[in-house]
């Protein structure tokens, strides 16, 4: 019983497979998850249930003070209040100090445009040249050691139309910052797949959308679209009616619905 | 003269160029076909067992795999680009055709993601609703993955068992909105319906009734000396490969590393909830099982606590009826039950989203389908697509 209620809180710590031995190791020691115990686990819900209940608040405040540093995860700003309609306070980006941003700021200087938070959640915009710096010494220095996700964000009023968004996440820290970088139309970056091999298919969906290129990536193709469909969908001057008509009526023979 | 005849008349033993080829002489190892070392079959996309319309391209030697290339973006129907154009509860219904196996959960991150932009708190009893239901959802999407798992490494029984259990969630859930598929349950801000009279009951039924029946799904296959053989050692992935790859749900854990949203950045009100996470020590086909099956029962167990505490009172924030969240980014992800989706919304100002983006985990999964199956047998690939627990709807969306 008294490793059920510690469970919770030990969490965040423990998944930390930056130690990727570890956590085989950790793995070992749990119980295999066929044995028998699993069996008792789910009749025993009714009788732990209000110990369960009473070791809550304990539990939650242990999860928080574990980890302070991430408010992402539960600090939702309490402002329940000043929700009605007619004048919601918006909220702004506030800027960002850590240890980790004035490490960089040292090192690259005007490199780094901007380190804030908005609602809670950490971004950093760094300049398109160093982006790849950046993002390798994210993952070895400051073990954001999983890329969640590879996006970009088409403004075409701007100078720099395109947002290139990379959202990490840290096993160890548990938590997530965003690297945001800006581009001109034509730009190319350079390919993350030498730092994580999920960015593949992630830039190549990027590259099929908004035509962004990246240098030195393995294969560079279409990957939801036909490879010879005409334009890139998800920028903002091609219209919601486009379709490529001639790779419609080549490939499907049918006149288009549009 | 055929060509072949014209081909066979002129080769000699030892010549090689173009156009001649000696069928005839078998030692000259490098020119016959049948020691030919590389073959590339086409899998897909109209086969049973891709789960959709998945198309894998496979280079074999004989029967082994030396890699493959997927080729997807057959059910693309551009959500993302949608999204741009409608406004935010006019988007909800389409985030459920994405997974549609898991419409509930694809819901709920798209709420949450809006939420969050609104800077709106949801409701205690709208909170614990939603979790219900997508831990119902939990399971019914992982008893479809069993089922047609099951079917593809060839038991036909537990397609069967599987999608006569899920009938009574699909029941509750249509008790519930009206809809068994794509539920459009949730809305920005909370949930529209009221729990119906008897829904907990009949979660509690359904609780009490499952366990027996996994019970029943466990007795069929994981002491089958068959299914064994066919998932033990399968489509291997070590720890540190799955998070290069980016990785998550219940692969990822199944290889060691115990690590749930739920647990680690916990959203809606699962922090009040007592549950495990269970995981695997070798990272095969076998031990993912194992994972998703026990994920069923924790589940089981979350839905039993919240419907025991489920408070009263509202069930719906103060939203505006028209939504204009304030300008700014956000990036915001659930457990869904394939693994982490995400949804990154920009918003404007205005009453559209200036974009949306899905992090879909299918999406990110399928990428480790090469790396799993080298080396295996064209048999092995069907069981580690099945493991891997794609929604092509998801991949492709």
């Amino acid at each position: 019983m008294p490793e059920e209620t510690k469970e919770p809180s030990s969490v965040s710590p423990e998944p930390s497979p930056a130690t990727k031995v570890d956590a085989a190791a950790d793995a070992a020691a749990k119980p295999e998850i066929t044995e028998p115990p699993r069996q008792t686990q789910s009749t025993e819900v009714p009788a732990e249930k209000p110990a369960a209940t009473g070791a809550k608040p304990a539990a939650a405040a242990d999860a928080d003070a574990a980890k302070p540093a991430a408010p992402a995860a539960v600090a939702k700003p309490a402002a329940p209040a000043a929700k009605p309609a007619p004048k919601p306070e918006a909220p702004k980006p506030e800027p960002w100090d850590s240890e980790l941003v004035s490490k960089l700021k040292a090192q690259y200087g005007s490199g780094i445009k901007e380190a804030s938070t908005y609602v809670g959640q950490r971004y950093l915009v760094v300049d398109s040249s160093i982006v790849y710096e950046i993002l390798l010494r994210m993952r070895d220095d400051e073990l954001f050691d999983y890329l969640v996700d590879v996006t970009a964000v088409h403004y075409p009023k701007r100078e720099a139309q395109f947002d290139v968004i990379y959202v990490l996440y840290s096993f160890h820290h548990n938590q997530r910052v965003r690297v945001k970088t800006q581009i001109k139309d034509g730009e190319t970056l350079r390919s993350a797949v030498a730092i994580w091999p999920t960015a593949n298919w992630l830039e190549r969906e990027v590259f099929d959308m908004y035509g962004i290129g990246f240098d030195e990536h393995p294969e560079l193709k279409r990957i939801l679209l036909p490879e010879d469909w005409k334009g890139h969908p998800l920028r903002k001057d091609y219209p919601i009616l486009c379709q490529d008509q001639e790779w419609v009526q080549a490939n499907i023979g049918i006149e288009s619905g549009q | 003269m055929s060509d072949f005849e014209n081909d066979y008349r002129h080769a000699k033993p030892g010549q090689s160029g173009p156009g001649v080829v000696d069928y005839l002489d078998l030692d000259t190892k490098d020119q016959t076909f049948l020691d030919a070392t590389e073959l590339v079959l086409n899998m897909g996309p109209q086969h049973p067992s891709t789960h959709g319309v998945l198309r894998v391209i496979l280079k074999l030697d004989g029967e082994k795999v030396l890699g493959t290339e997927c080729v997807i973006g057959y059910l693309h129907r551009g959500v993302e680009k949608i999204a741009e154009n409608r406004t935010y509860a006019m988007f909800n219904p389409y985030v459920d055709r994405m997974d549609y196996v898991a419409a509930v959960s694809n819901g709920l991150g798209y709420c949450e993601a809006v939420e969050k932009l609104l800077n709106a708190e949801v409701p205690p009893r709208a909170q614990y609703i939603r979790v219900i239901l997508t831990e119902l959802c939990r399971i019914a999407s992982h008893q479809v993955w069993l089922g047609t798992h099951a079917l593809d490494i060839g038991a036909l029984t537990p397609l069967f068992y599987c999608f006569r259990d899920r009938e009574e969630i699909l029941r509750i859930f249509e008790k519930y909105c009206g809809a068994r598929l794509t539920t459009h349950a949730f809305r920005i801000g909370g949930c529209i319906y009221e729990a119906y009279d008897g829904f907990e009951q009949d979660c509690l039924k359904f609780c009490d009734a499952f366990l027996p029946k996994l019970d029943e799904y466990e007795e069929l296959l994981t002491t089958n000396r068959i299914w064994v053989r066919r998932t033990k050692g399968v489509g291997i992935l070590k720890p540190e490969d799955c998070i290069a790859l980016g990785v998550t749900g219940p692969v990822l854990r199944a290889s060691g590393v115990k690590w749930d949203l739920r647990k680690a950045q916990p959203y809606e009100c699962y922090s009040k909830f007592d549950f495990e996470i269970p995981t695997g020590l070798n990272g095969d086909t076998y031990d993912r099982y194992l994972v998703r099956i026990e994920e069923m029962r924790q589940a089981v167990r979350i839905v039993r606590q919240a419907v025991e505490d489920l408070p009263q009172g509202p069930i719906m924030a103060k939203v505006p009826k028209v939504l204009k969240p304030p300008v700014g980014e956000v990036y915001h992800s659930i457990e869904a039950p394939k693994g982490e989706l995400g949804y990154f919304i920009v918003s404007d100002g205005s009453l559209q989203p200036y974009r949306v983006r899905v992090r879909p985990p299918s999406f990110v999964n399928l990428q480790a389908l090469d790396k799993m199956v080298r080396g295996l047998l064209v048999a092995d690939v069907v069981a580690v697509i099945g493991t891997l627990d794609i929604v092509l709807g998801e991949v492709d969306r």
